[in-house]
């Protein structure tokens, strides 16, 4: 590790050299796309060679129908999202009108994330500060997850059309917001908790010595030091907030979202199953582009990502 | 270093005991310690695993506090010598802030006490100056070896011109040859600050090297068994050579016979319990 | 719905203790808020304050938990079976593409942004295609999502607990001339057998809410979910609610099953 030292020199490390990270990222893509070329061919194969009917075991139908209605062919699907919507006049090509709905859910389930966010991580700044509110609050906040959020979504959407605070008027967005937030504030609550209990004895031992209270411990030494705990709850979250979107549009009938499209184009799905398809590639595509932006977040946040050890 | 006639002494422990309460009963830690450390001398402390070395340190520190007896930094108490901030600290791992670079880890006792960015920057290229670590100010603590981590928190720990410097076995986790060389380096940098330093260490040449007096201890319970004052000359003018000097050696031995002669003389000890 | 990698409540206590350091204060903590907190609730419910189908009050929903008891566990049947269906086969798949994935690193490298890309997307969205591949009559849409959900946590830990055996083990087997499989059933298995379970109770909670969820997008009525949003839609709030207590309980007893397969794996390492 260190060279050996002449009297009069100091020990010094070999600056670390990484290998390429383009190459390794470049790979990393190709297998990602060999890998949904591989789920491709298989679900064409099991089209072309599987049983036309499913396989039915006793009562329970354990592999789907082969027929085109069943399960539309990967090409056609592609197709249809080029074609328009419906057959009225003037209606948006299909991947217009789902990118649309795609990103109204986006904005919506960022205003959630960052509700959430913020609601997670004011309590586990309380949970650290007081080790019984971490007692009281922590199995709760657990719990909390257990709950299918479906049961509030009408309660929300009431509760909200009570408010009225001068001008400002619930809208229906904010309700699904809200419990986009409900799913995003858990992880954030947990993970930042479990960041900020993580420095160890020696640097909580430093910063005691230089005599400073618990804010500017929690300034200097816990926030920094939670970031890499915080990076993987903050993807979570934003997971969660287009899951918690998703699924409270459908719940509270929000237009102009992608959980109404993925209803309404199922039901459809009779006379024109390659569109049903559509919403989902969206939601797919949603999902992928809010832990993305995370991941770009966390990017920026390198240093904080360091460990103390050389080796 | 600036000391007028009535001299304070830097640390003043007096009648010291620590006892702690573990699950199977109390472990007295320390028992009946006396010392005085003056200023701009270099102590260390030496002794077995469980003779309370670290203890002592942490007490001094107030990072604990004694069950009795007192505890005197420059004829304050313990606990407003650090609210005063008058003793800088390292500790056997450098702890450095991993998401900082050096020169901002050197900068977070000023940064916490707010000092002006300017003083801070000037006083950080001092005391990288200081340590031998110009060019590196930039780096991050998981590009330097060891001993550059140790060499940055020693800076660290002089960041605010302390006239007391704890230290905690801070080459302990190093090779011997960085140790050696550490060494050195400490010596010369307590010498141009003219601080008084505690020294806690597991080895003999090491705490004969540096120190004015080296204080023995043994365990169980804790207490100083012998302090033996070095005969090497001052420690400014201590240099390399010494390790291969006849005195050095003299004075070696005389510290391991004074930690033998705290316990049986019986060739076989076994493992050592704590 | 999303996999949850591999959070876990967090361990280790700080030093230095504030007041209230006592262990019978923090098991009591808890306690203590949730029955306050349903003191107030039942306090804001019944003074008039709120009206009473926006927020139903402790009791009323309590009145209709006894009532509708038996419909409660028939239909928490139906949901928990299709969660319980979707938790194994999910687990069985995950542990072998696991495996699989740890033999070779092309393999791992077309499986890994798959199942990365799976635990950040929407699963519940596939719930009307599936239903329309398999019928609108089955519940195999249903238990695929649940298995969707699963597969994801008990992939990655699995995935990550393969990786942990330690070196010092690795060179001692092969000292002793093992051969793959021996070195595989005698260490590998073995250190990741408690991250698996680590993933298989992050999965069980996961797989009844995805369960439940998936049946808000179609399919036979008859589960917990399709009786929470019937009676949202009749505006029953105390009989939804009832509903929901229900929900929590499955999941609460998929987890609490899962949590202590966990501790009989870890304890015996």
């Amino acid at each position: 590790m260190t060279q050996a030292a002449t009297v009069a020199r100091a020990p010094s490390r070999r600056p670390r050299t990484a290998p390429p990270a383009s190459r390794a990222r470049a790979r990393a893509w190709g297998f990602g796309a060999l890998g949904l070329a591989a789920l491709a061919a298989f679900w064409e194969l099991y089209k072309l060679l599987g049983p036309a009917d499913g396989l039915v075991i006793g009562e329970v139908r354990v592999l789907p129908r082969t027929s085109d209605l069943a399960m539309p062919h990967i090409w056609e699907t592609a197709g249809r999202l080029f074609e328009p919507v419906t057959r009225a006049e003037g209606a948006r090509v299909l991947w217009l009108e789902v990118a649309i709905a795609a990103s109204l859910t986006l904005g919506i389930a960022a205003a959630g994330w960052i509700v959430g966010v913020t609601v997670g991580l004011l309590l586990a700044l309380v949970m650290q500060r007081w080790r019984l509110a971490e007692s009281a609050a922590l199995p709760w906040i657990i719990l909390s997850q257990t709950v299918p959020l479906i049961a509030f979504a009408p309660v929300v959407k009431s509760w909200g059309s009570r408010i009225e605070i001068g001008a400002f008027e619930w809208q229906d967005w904010m309700s699904v917001a809200v419990i986009a937030s409900y799913l995003a504030f858990f992880p954030v609550a947990v993970g930042a908790l479990k960041g900020f209990q993580s420095p160890d004895r020696l640097h909580l031992e430093l910063l005691r010595s230089y005599s400073v209270g618990w804010w500017q411990t929690m300034r200097y030494l816990r926030l920094p030091a939670a970031v890499p705990y915080l990076l993987p709850a903050l993807r979570l979250a934003a997971a969660n907030a287009v899951v918690g979107a998703v699924v409270a549009e459908v719940s509270t009938g929000l237009q102009g979202g992608i959980g109404r499209l993925v209803i309404q184009y199922a039901g459809q799905a009779s006379g024109d199953p390659a569109k049903a398809w559509a919403p989902i590639l969206g939601a797919i595509a949603l999902g992928l582009i809010a832990a993305g932006s995370v991941a770009l977040m966390g990017a920026l946040a390198r240093n904080y990502r360091r460990t103390e050890d050389a080796s | 270093m600036t000391e007028s006639v009535i001299t304070t002494d830097a640390v003043t422990v007096t009648a010291v005991d620590k006892v702690f309460e573990a699950a199977a009963g109390q472990v007295v830690a320390l028992s009946g310690i006396d010392l005085t450390v003056e200023p701009g001398e270099f102590v260390s402390l030496i002794g077995p695993s469980g003779c309370g070395k670290s203890t002592l340190l942490r007490l001094i520190a107030d990072l604990d506090t004694p069950s009795s007896g007192s505890v005197e930094v420059f004829g304050t108490s313990a606990h407003q010598a650090r609210v005063d901030q008058k003793y800088g600290i390292a500790f056997q791992q450098a702890g450095l802030l991993p998401w900082r670079s050096v020169a901002a880890n050197i900068a977070l006792p000023l940064e916490l006490h707010g000092s002006s960015s300017v003083e801070t920057r000037e006083r950080v290229a001092e005391l990288i100056a200081l340590v031998g670590l110009d060019d590196f100010g930039d780096r991050y603590p998981d590009e330097l070896s060891g001993g550059m981590q140790q060499r940055v928190a020693i800076a660290r720990a002089l960041a605010k011109k302390p006239e007391l410097l704890l230290m905690d076995e801070p080459f302990g986790a190093l090779d011997e040859m960085t140790r050696e060389y550490m060494q050195t380096e400490l010596l010369r940098i307590s010498a141009e600050t003219g601080a008084a330093v505690v020294f806690v260490t597991h080895s003999i040449p090491e705490a004969v090297y540096l120190s004015d007096r080296v204080v023995v201890m043994s365990p169980r319970p804790g207490r100083i068994a012998a302090v033996v004052p070095m005969a090497l000359g001052s420690t400014a003018s201590r240099a390399d050579d010494l390790r291969e000097d006849g005195a050095f050696f003299e004075m070696i031995t005389a510290v391991r016979e004074a930690l033998h002669g705290g316990a049986p003389a019986s060739s076989a000890r076994g493992v050592e319990n704590r | 719905m999303t996999g949850a990698a591999t959070i876990a409540p967090p361990r280790g206590r700080p030093p230095g203790a504030a007041w209230g350091s006592g262990g019978t204060a923090r098991a009591v903590a808890p306690i203590v808020l949730g029955v306050s907190v349903v003191a107030v609730w039942q306090l804001i419910a019944g003074s008039g304050l709120v009206e009473a189908y926006l927020l139903p009050s402790p009791a009323a929903i309590g009145a209709e938990i006894v009532e509708f008891w038996p419909s409660m566990v028939s239909a928490g049947a139906i949901t928990g079976l299709n969660a319980l269906v979707g938790l194994v086969a999910g687990t069985l798949i995950g542990i072998i593409a696991a495996l699989v994935a740890s033999t070779r690193r092309s393999l791992d490298g077309m499986l890994a942004p798959i199942v990365a890309a799976l635990a950040v997307i929407p699963i519940v969205a596939l719930a009307p295609v599936l239903n329309t591949m398999f019928g609108a009559d089955s519940q195999t849409g249903r238990q695929l999502i649940a298995a969707l959900a699963a597969f994801v946590p008990v992939f990655l830990n699995t995935a990550r607990g393969l990786r942990q055996t330690q070196p010092v083990h690795r060179d001692l087997l092969r000292s002793y001339a093992a051969s793959n499989a021996q070195i595989m059933r005698t260490i590998t298995l073995r250190t990741a057998a408690p991250f698996t379970f680590t993933g298989i109770r992050l999965a069980s909670s996961l797989a009844v809410i995805s369960a439940l969820v998936a049946e808000y997008f179609g399919g036979p009525r008859g589960g917990l979910g399709g009786l929470i949003s019937t009676s949202a839609a009749s505006s029953a709030y105390p009989r939804a609610w009832a509903y929901v207590v229900a929900a929590i309980i499955l999941g609460l007893a998929f987890s609490l099953v899962a949590s202590g397969l966990e501790r009989l794996v870890s304890r015996r390492r």
